[in-house]
C-alpha cells in the first residue's frame, strides 16, 4: 500500500499520525464524489460524530461519520462493517 | 536472508480494523478504488499545503490588482494561480491591517481552506482551540505566542457551512524590492490561519 511505511510529513509535522487516517480521508472524498453528493453530507455527520463524543480523537470521529454515511447510503450496514472489521488480516 | 523472522507487527487497533473493513467493502462494491485513495493521500502529503497559500499572499503583496481580486473573490483569485479542488469553492481572504488582526476557527468540526493550506493541524481540530478562540481570542493567541497590540481589533472568523477563510497577513516592513518567491518563503501557515504575525 503506497505510503504505508513512510508517514507523510509537511512543514516538519506529520500530516497523518498513521496511514489509516489518510485512507479514511481519501474514502470520504471518494464516496462523496462517486455519489455526486455535496461535501456537507459528510461534514454534517462529522459534526454530529464530534458532538456525540467530544473527547474522541478526530480521525476516529471521522471514521464514525464515514460509517454513518455509508450506512445511510445503503452501501453496507453497520453490522457488515463490524463483521468485516473482525475478519481483517493484520 | 530476507524473511519475516523477528518481525512482530503491532496488533491493529479497532479503528484501523474499521478503516480497512470500509476500504474492502467500498472497493468490492466499486465505490472507491485504492488507487484513488493513494492519490488523495499523496496529494495532501506532498502537493497541497501552505506553500500554495504563501504564493497567493506574496502575489497579493506585490500586485495591488491581484490583491483587490483576491479580496473580492478568493476562490477565483487562487484559481488564477492554479489552486482549487475540495473545500475550495468558497474561499474568502481576510486582510490584516494596522487596525485589524484576523484569526480563523471552525467551532463545529475542522473546516479549513484545503487548496491553499492543505489539511489542518491537530491543534486546529482540538476542542480547546475550537471553543476558546471565539470566547477569548486575545488570550488564546497570546498563549500560542501571538501578541496582538491592545489597540488592534481581533476579528474571529468561524467557518460556516460554506465559507473557508484565508488570512492575508500584513507585508513585513523592510521587504520592498524583495522578489515574489522570496516573499512567499517568509509566509507561514500559522500566519495564514491568524495565530501568528509575520
Amino acid at each position: 500500500m503506497a505510503g504505508a511505511a513512510a508517514l507523510p510529513r509537511e512543514n516538519g509535522e506529520l500530516v497523518f499520525d498513521a496511514p489509516w487516517q489518510g485512507r479514511v480521508l481519501g474514502m470520504a472524498l471518494a464516496v462523496v464524489q462517486e455519489r455526486g453528493l455535496d461535501w456537507d453530507e459528510f461534514r454534517h455527520r462529522l459534526i454530529a460524530a464530534i458532538q456525540s463524543d467530544p473527547s474522541r480523537p478526530y480521525y476516529e470521529s471521522w471514521t464514525a461519520a464515514l460509517i454513518d454515511l455509508v450506512v445511510d447510503l445503503g452501501v453496507a450496514s453497520a453490522d457488515d462493517v463490524q463483521a468485516r472489521a473482525a475478519r481483517v488480516d493484520p | 536472508m530476507s524473511d519475516d523472522h523477528g518481525h512482530h507487527p503491532e496488533p491493529l487497533t479497532d479503528v484501523e480494523r474499521r478503516a480497512r473493513a470500509l476500504e474492502e467493502l467500498l472497493t468490492e462494491k466499486g465505490i472507491v478504488s485504492p488507487e484513488f485513495i493513494d492519490q488523495v493521500v499523496d496529494a495532501y502529503a506532498q502537493d497541497i499545503g501552505p506553500m500554495n497559500g504563501a504564493k497567493v499572499v506574496a502575489r497579493a503583496w506585490v500586485d495591488p490588482e491581484y490583491k483587490r481580486r483576491l479580496l473580492a473573490d478568493g476562490s477565483a483569485a487562487i484559481a488564477e494561480l492554479g489552486f482549487g479542488g475540495p473545500e475550495g469553492d468558497h474561499i474568502v481572504a481576510v486582510e490584516n491591517t494596522p487596525a485589524v488582526h484576523n484569526v480563523v476557527v471552525c467551532t463545529l468540526c475542522s473546516c479549513y481552506p484545503w487548496p491553499v493550506l492543505g489539511l489542518p493541524p491537530t491543534w486546529y481540530k482540538s476542542p480547546p482551540y475550537r471553543s476558546r478562540m471565539v470566547r477569548e481570542p486575545r488570550t488564546v493567541l497570546a498563549e500560542m505566542g501571538c501578541d496582538v497590540p491592545d489597540d488592534v481589533e481581533i476579528r474571529v472568523w468561524d467557518s460556516s457551512a460554506e465559507m473557508r477563510y484565508l488570512v492575508l497577513p500584513a507585508r513585513p516592513a523592510g521587504t520592498d524590492g524583495v522578489g515574489e518567491d522570496e516573499l512567499a518563503a517568509t509566509v507561514t501557515r500559522d500566519a495564514m490561519i491568524g495565530v501568528a504575525r509575520l
